[in-house]
């Protein structure tokens, strides 16, 4: 009983790898393209504008909501263009987790689909709980 | 300067960082923030952001190559993630809270211990002795791929490697690296886990755990896309370019050379927190 589970489970886990490192790939290639569109757009429209990276100031950079990006990059800005890709590059980890979740419960790996979970409850707390 | 001569400088020089950075197996994390700080003169909260953004990229990229030769250890990655992410929220936290010249000493303290860490790397020997109780009701231990074939191990100390773990995720989220150095410090000489299975491990590892603190960073300000385009952008190519040279080259003097620059960038980083350059 042991061993079959064990055979099947091994057999299950490299299909899960296979999957896990396209997944990784995927997130990294699209995003480095958004980014890489957004970073062309951005220096196209911005180029001229003096650095401002010596000071810290909270509000320039932060990113207030996902529909005001989503707006700005319909647009064509290349800063929201790129907030756009890193939001998908942020994305990558946070799938993969989300996929490791389900193959653990495929695999009715009770404790892992357990302790996936509370990463996941991490990571989402992390991106969208309350900042104090 | 302007917008356009700093996008080129700052992606060649985040290129260099990660090609040195894959070279040595320290990533490019531990560069690209006292480069930005002390080249670019640039606030230090944005390089953290910056920094941890490019942190997400090249770990991924390298993890899917790693985790289809099958190195990593999923299920120890996972659990450790806990103690990870938990740590770096605590550390992005203590980043928003504490002054730049505070995280700038830390930075080269840091800096300093993982060049010393990576200078001395041997891998574990296994005792032989009987597993622990807690690895196998975690199912920690595992085998994997040699030139015999595939080799068991077993994982050992968990609530030690556990606790050194939330010290990693800490820094992580406090400086915007990956804290690689730390992570394996953590799985091979406390859990005694095969060289070739923590640095695969950790790489798997640190993507989520920067994932856990940009989180924060992002709401918070720390990340301008502007800074963190380039950075991203050449750190990734550079660790591309790295890791095809890799099979091509002896790197113990790269690694050697690297170890002594990034000490001195820690002095340099050390010297400037104290002195309220940031």
């Amino acid at each position: 009983m042991a061993e079959t589970n064990a055979a099947q489970s091994s057999w299950t886990d490299e299909r899960v790898e296979k999957l896990l490192g396209t997944l990784l790939l995927t997130g990294v290639i699209v995003s480095g393209l958004v980014v890489l569109v957004g970073g062309v757009l951005y220096l196209a429209k911005y180029g001229r504008d003096p650095l401002h990276y010596e000071n810290f100031d909270p509000q320039r950079a932060s990113l207030h909501s996902i529909i005001e990006v989503g707006k700005y990059a319909a647009r064509g800005d290349g800063r929201a263009i790129i907030q756009i890709g890193l939001l998908l590059l942020i994305a990558t980890p946070v799938m993969r987790v989300i996929f490791s979740m389900i193959a653990f419960a495929l695999e009715k790996d009770r404790l892992y689909v357990a302790l996936t979970v509370i990463v996941l409850v991490i990571l989402l707390l992390s991106l969208f709980g309350k900042v104090t | 300067m302007i917008t356009s001569t700093f996008v080129p400088l700052v992606f060649v020089g985040s290129f260099v960082a990660g090609l040195l950075g894959s070279l040595t197996g320290l990533g490019g994390g531990v560069v690209i923030v006292p480069l930005l700080v002390l080249v670019f003169h640039v606030n230090v909260k944005y390089a953290i952001g910056a920094s941890l953004v490019s942190v997400i990229a090249t770990s991924s990229g390298a993890a899917a190559a790693y985790v289809r030769e099958g190195y990593s250890n999923i299920r120890m990655g996972m659990f450790l993630e806990i103690a990870t992410t938990l740590g770096a929220l605590v550390g992005a936290f203590l980043a928003t809270r504490l002054p730049a010249g505070i995280i700038g000493v830390v930075f080269g303290a840091v800096l300093i211990v993982s060049a010393a860490l990576s200078l001395q790397r041997v891998d574990p020997l296994d005792t032989g002795a009987p597993p622990d109780r807690l690895a196998t009701l975690l199912k920690l231990n595992s085998d994997y791929p040699t030139l015999e074939g595939r080799l068991e191990y077993h994982v050992r100390h968990i609530p030690a490697g556990f606790a050194m773990m939330f010290g990693a995720g800490t820094l992580s989220g406090l400086l915007g690296t990956g804290s690689g150095a730390f992570k394996v410090l953590a799985m091979d000489q406390i859990m005694r886990v095969p060289f070739k299975v923590s640095t695969t491990t950790s790489n798997f590892m640190i993507g989520v755990t920067a994932a856990a603190g940009v989180g924060i960073y992002l709401r918070r300000g720390f990340v301008d896309p502007g800074l963190a385009m380039p950075v991203m952008l050449g750190v990734l190519a550079g660790s591309i370019v790295g890791a095809r040279l890799l099979l091509r080259m002896r790197t113990a003097w790269l690694r050697l050379a690297f170890a002594v620059v990034i000490a001195a960038l820690g002095v340099e980083m050390i010297y400037g927190g104290i002195t309220g350059r940031f």
